[in-house]
């Protein structure tokens, strides 16, 4: 009993504090790198080790990576101010409930396959994507509440415009789904990566087996034998799937092309225009935080989670330093993925323009999540036809 | 779960149920609320039932309270003014809750059945939303379906209610 709660807390921390924490300052210093790189500039390089402080003639500028944490000093030391004309307990109470869902959402993702025999997942349990949802659902909360309590019509807008742009995606990101667990027979995350390393990437319409890297090898019987023309058809659902549900990510997450709370030429800062120092920065993280939970159900659902392909997903005896090897190697792989999806969430928002509000709305309750509707119809139509 | 974990929580929703009532603010009597069915979340938890504790949070903490707060906020609620306190009415229905609770215990005690045991739940290999998936599916199937199109005609109804011109 206590055993557990010791290693449920310490993979809850571990996650938290050496894996997320670090990889959302590290997004900001990625999103102001690659934003200067499209925009043809430089951005932030010049951040280093600074041995000046200490008397040597030169710092080390190691390419500005020291950044983020110069910016969260920044953050910590700047003046608290709180306007007189709040409504104090809930402008406090805004920026915590900003962030703490976002952190809560990642309990249930498989980011590893294990290590010294322990499954990497914080929380094993059956609803598995429903909490997902549900939890990040109560994130609207501190936007809603900052916009509330901060008493002006800025914030006030910008808490109105993400609320009822929340509530409208959660249903296309919901209903886009479905298919996968209609697919899959599962809501468990695990179980669905499971299903994804036995019959393939849900992203990918052909799955070869029969190769192997460790130990080397290729079994053509087998790779003949995985070839199968009902899982391409099935592609076609689970592609549009993924790119509802992608698309309802970015306004899920408030972010460009979709950031309609925080359009900074419309409304100054959105619902976070009264926040200052660390308060501010808090929303900050939560965004982030949102965002890479956000791709970890994208790479847990679509990419086959942890899974490398041609590697072995279990040794026989998992205490060996082999065994230990392969998990690190998963928990990297889960991670270079999210990191890859991070980039094209960046991508996206330096490359499009923002949407008009009424064009936001219509293209969610119109569109997607007609298409997701659809899109269940049609995968429970070619199901039965497809050989367990 | 601990019985700890159990009062806890039932401390928490009932001490958030109370505030609904006794908050002056419109919006901290729906917060209260929010707070109060995480709590009844985590009570559901506690019974193994996690889809039914999850929908909870999904439908009620994450949607119904948003719109309200929505609603609440597009308002711009004041805060009730405090009335002065009636003194017989606060008496009369202390009353009324005491006479409550005797009736209730009354019957409760005089009913066998209330005394005995459940038996512990057995759920099998498979997770409680495989259960409730089965029973909706296989025992109440159509009752789903006709709820299923009357929701579908609902919505679409309130699409054709909503267009600005008629045609």
């Amino acid at each position: 009993m206590i055993i557990t709660i010791v290693v449920s807390l310490a993979k809850a921390i571990g996650l938290i504090f050496l894996i997320i924490l670090p990889m959302v300052s590290y997004t900001v210093y990625a999103e102001r790198r690659v934003s200067a790189m499209i925009q043809d500039r430089i951005g932030p390089n010049r951040v280093g080790i600074p041995l000046t402080l200490f008397g040597f003639p030169k710092d080390i500028p190691f390419y500005g990576l020291v950044q983020p944490i110069a910016d969260a000093v920044k953050l910590l030391l700047k003046e608290d101010f709180t306007p007189a004309h709040v409504n104090k307990l809930y402008y406090w109470l805004a920026p915590a409930c900003a962030m703490a869902p976002s952190m809560m959402a990642l309990a249930v993702i498989p980011f590893g396959s294990q290590l010294w025999g322990e499954p990497m997942v914080v929380a094993n349990v059956d609803v598995g994507v429903l909490w997902v949802f549900a939890v990040s659902s109560l994130g609207v909360y501190g936007i809603v509440l900052a916009g509330w309590s901060s008493n002006s019509k800025y914030p006030f807008l910008g808490g109105i415009r993400s609320s009822s742009q929340m509530i409208s995606y959660e249903l296309s990101l919901a209903l886009s789904v479905i298919p996968i667990f209609m697919v899959c027979g599962t809501l468990n995350l695990p179980d669905i990566v499971k299903y994804q390393i036995d019959h393939g990437w849900l992203i990918s319409p052909i799955w070869i087996k029969g190769i192997s890297l460790f130990p080397p090898g290729i079994n053509f019987q087998e790779i003949w034998r995985s070839i199968d023309i009902l899982k391409i058809i099935l592609w076609i659902p689970l592609f549009i799937s993924f790119i509802v549900f992608v698309i309802s990510m970015f306004a899920e997450t408030n972010r460009l092309p979709f950031d309609l709370p925080e359009a900074e030429t419309e409304l100054v800062g959105g619902y976070h225009t009264e926040y200052s120092s660390m308060k501010f920065a808090l929303f900050f993280l939560g965004e982030y935080a949102a965002m890479i939970a956000g791709a970890a159900v994208i790479v847990t659902l679509f990419f086959g989670a942890w899974h490398v392909p041609f590697l072995p997903t279990t040794l026989h005896n998992p205490y060996t330093v082999w065994g230990v090897l392969l998990g690190l190697i998963h928990i990297t792989a889960f991670f270079v993925k999210v990191a890859l999806l991070l980039f094209f969430f960046i991508w996206v928002r330096w490359t499009l323009p923002r949407f008009r509000y009424d064009q936001l709305m219509r293209l969610g309750w119109y569109f997607f999540i007609e298409i997701a509707l659809v899109n269940v119809f049609i995968v429970a139509i070619i199901l039965p036809f497809v050989p367990k | 779960m601990s019985p700890i974990l159990f009062w806890i929580f039932v401390a928490v929703m009932l001490f958030f149920g109370g505030m609904v009532v006794l908050n002056r603010s419109p919006v901290g009597s729906a917060l209260s609320l929010v707070v109060s069915f995480l709590a009844l979340a985590a009570l559901y938890v506690s019974l193994d039932a996690y889809f039914i504790g999850v929908i909870q949070i999904l439908v009620y903490a994450g949607a119904v309270m948003v719109l309200f707060l929505f609603i609440i906020m597009l308002l711009d609620l004041r805060a009730e003014s405090r009335r002065r306190v009636n003194f017989p009415a606060v008496c009369g229905g202390f009353v009324v809750i005491i006479l409550f609770i005797k009736v209730l215990s009354e019957v409760c005690y005089s009913f066998e059945g209330g005394n005995a045991k459940f038996p512990p739940i057995s759920q099998g290999p498979q997770g409680d939303v495989w259960h409730v998936g089965m029973i909706l599916f296989q025992q109440y199937n159509v009752p789903l379906q006709v709820v299923g199109t009357l929701i579908l005609v609902a919505s679409i109804g309130v699409v054709i209610l909503s267009k600005r011109v008629l045609k």
